[in-house]
């Protein structure tokens, strides 16, 4: 028996979710009296993979050659399925990542394993049951799945778990998985956006709303974010308007996040984008409509105009940092 | 060209979520059904390329008799056919067995679903698919054009994107950018009534999971408001007692 824990990269370094998933898992393997074992896939340091070890990996497969150098879905998840099977591993744990969101599925076919997808909390074990606590109805309810199979993948959202140090002695093998790259699938480029962010991964999103008035007013937002090294979001109104892309839509039909700090600008607070931001741990609402439905979730309210307000805290934050 | 899009039924975004029977399951009385949003992007996509002649959209759904008016909402928007397999499905795995099924002699060439549904939000079927079928599955695609026998679709990544050339057959998860969602006009409404809409008796699968319970939200704590000066007071109250910055 044994926790498998797949641990993501990007070009050779690991990002805050990979730490999660790993301390997330430690935990599992720790209430199970079993070992923690973690496999990453591509083209990385042992160096890199030697941090696995802070975080209480007991073991770290490298599945290091050519073929997998290139994202390909299946072929990971071929990877990854091939190393539950012979490190006989009954619950593997991934991050519901953009990149996890495909490759979880795949291995739940492939190891005939039941998913709870999205995971918010540990897993409650009692009387032989195996129950995982995940966000529902794009965070408006809590669903408690219960997991039947024998084998047993849990994708835990960004953000839901914190980073746990837990000192051990880790070995580093190399690992081949009996798989092909995928030929009818080629990367054609890869476009990656280094300064900026990643939303789902944020503690601190600050985010614009209509009350904004419009995107040349985006500027005062995105200081605001840089003072406070945040992710920048917005409501849908805005992202239908054209004023920011689609993919910085928080809500019900965008991304659900859960930050630790939420600033939300000129956004009044439809039951929609609340559903995507209430399990913020403390939220901010800058808005001028003293009724307006965001001030009820709010931890702490400004009553004024954003255009006015949002210059002001920037210089507040700024000569905080000092 | 064939093209199928899976399509799910469920509660209008303004529903405000409740439960029954011990809180085991979904309070449906008084809510509206909608198309899954999602599921929208990616039947508007698939009608846009077959427009002018240039093949067929069937539309599949999962689920049981109380879906059919969304069914007919696609077709309206217009999907040629609908298919809808009886039963009530537990999980996705369920749920992506039946499609596998039925999708097995079919031929389809490109297979789309939404990036996920908006009720239970797990992002699964089309990955599931793409493992059952052993075609390709890209999920979370905001951007995809048909070249040839082939797809170009771009993803979200990590800190990036990501563009891919997918040879068909294959199954892509649309999330918005993909395309504009279509408003069904009185032409569409009026054919859909009669468009072909075939139940189909659901076949064994295993049963992976279960939702044993439902909770909602702890209700959150009063707001404390500030006046339009008191950035300053605010940044400390976030240091101090909230211990966010």
């Amino acid at each position: 028996m044994a926790v498998l824990v797949y641990a993501e990269h990007v070009e050779g370094q690991f990002k805050k979710s990979a730490f999660e998933v790993v301390s997330y898992a430690k935990e599992i393997a720790r209430n199970g009296n079993t070992q923690l074992v973690a496999i990453c896939v591509g083209e990385i340091s042992d160096e890199a993979l030697g941090k696995l070890g802070a975080y209480g990996a007991d073991k770290v497969l490298a599945a290091r050659y050519a073929a997998l150098n290139t994202f390909s879905s299946s072929a990971y998840a071929s990877a990854i399925a091939d190393a539950a099977n012979r490190e006989n591993a009954d619950i593997i744990i991934l991050s519901n990542s953009f990149s996890g969101k495909g490759l979880a599925p795949a291995v739940s076919v492939k190891l005939n394993a039941g998913i709870v997808a999205g995971a918010i909390d540990l897993p409650k074990t009692e009387g032989g049951k195996f129950i995982v606590k995940k966000l529902a109805f794009s965070g408006k309810a809590f669903a408690w799945v219960e997991l039947l199979s024998a084998k047993k993948i849990i994708s835990l959202n960004p953000n839901s778990y914190r980073i746990v140090d837990s000192p051990t002695s880790t070995i580093i093998e190399s690992f081949e998985a009996n798989n092909t790259p995928d030929s009818k699938v080629s990367v054609k480029e890869v476009i990656r956006s280094t300064d900026k962010v990643s939303l789902p991964e944020a503690e601190i999103v600050v985010s614009g709303g209509r009350g904004l008035k419009g995107p040349e007013n985006w500027a005062i937002l995105e200081d605001l974010a840089a003072a406070l090294g945040a992710a920048t979001a917005c409501s849908k109104p805005v992202s239908d308007a054209g004023w920011r892309p689609h993919e910085e839509h928080v809500g019900q039909t965008g991304i659900v996040i859960s930050p630790n700090l939420y600033l939300a600008i000129g956004i009044s607070g439809a039951i929609q984008h609340l559903a995507g931001v209430s399990s913020s741990k403390t939220i901010v609402a800058i808005n001028k409509d003293p009724d307006a439905p965001i001030f009820k979730v709010a931890d702490y309210g400004i009553v004024g105009d954003a255009l006015e307000v949002v210059p002001k805290l920037t210089q507040a934050i700024k000569a905080f940092k000092g | 060209m064939k093209l199928l899009v899976c399509i799910s039924n469920v509660p209008d975004t303004t529903t405000k979520v409740t439960f029954t029977n011990n809180n085991t399951q979904f309070n449906t009385s008084g809510v509206q059904f909608i198309l899954n949003p999602y599921d929208e992007i990616a039947l508007s996509k698939a009608i846009e390329l077959t427009e002018g002649g240039n093949g067929t959209v069937t539309v599949i759904h999962v689920g049981d008799v109380a879906a059919e008016p969304t069914i007919r909402k696609a077709l309206a928007i217009g999907a040629d056919d609908a298919v809808r397999i009886n039963a009530e499905p537990h999980d996705a795995y369920f749920v992506a067995s039946q499609i596998a099924q039925y999708v097995k002699d079919k031929n389809f060439d490109l297979i789309l679903t939404g990036r996920e549904s908006i009720d239970y939000n797990n992002a699964l079927v089309a990955g599931m698919l793409g493992e059952m079928l052993q075609i390709p599955s890209v999920s979370i695609v905001k951007k995809l054009d048909l070249i040839g026998n082939e797809i170009v679709v771009e993803r979200e990544i990590e800190g990036g994107k990501e563009v891919l050339n997918v040879s068909l057959p294959a199954i892509v998860s649309c999330s918005e950018g993909v395309a504009e969602p279509k408003i069904p006009n009185m032409r569409g409404i009026m054919s859909a009534r009669s468009k072909p809409l075939e139940a189909i008796e659901a076949t064994e699968a295993g049963k992976l999971s279960n939702i044993v319970e439902y909770t909602t939200p702890e209700p959150r704590g009063s707001v404390k408001i500030l006046g339009a000066e008191e950035t300053e007071k605010l940044v400390e109250l976030l240091h101090t007692q909230a211990k966010v910055i």
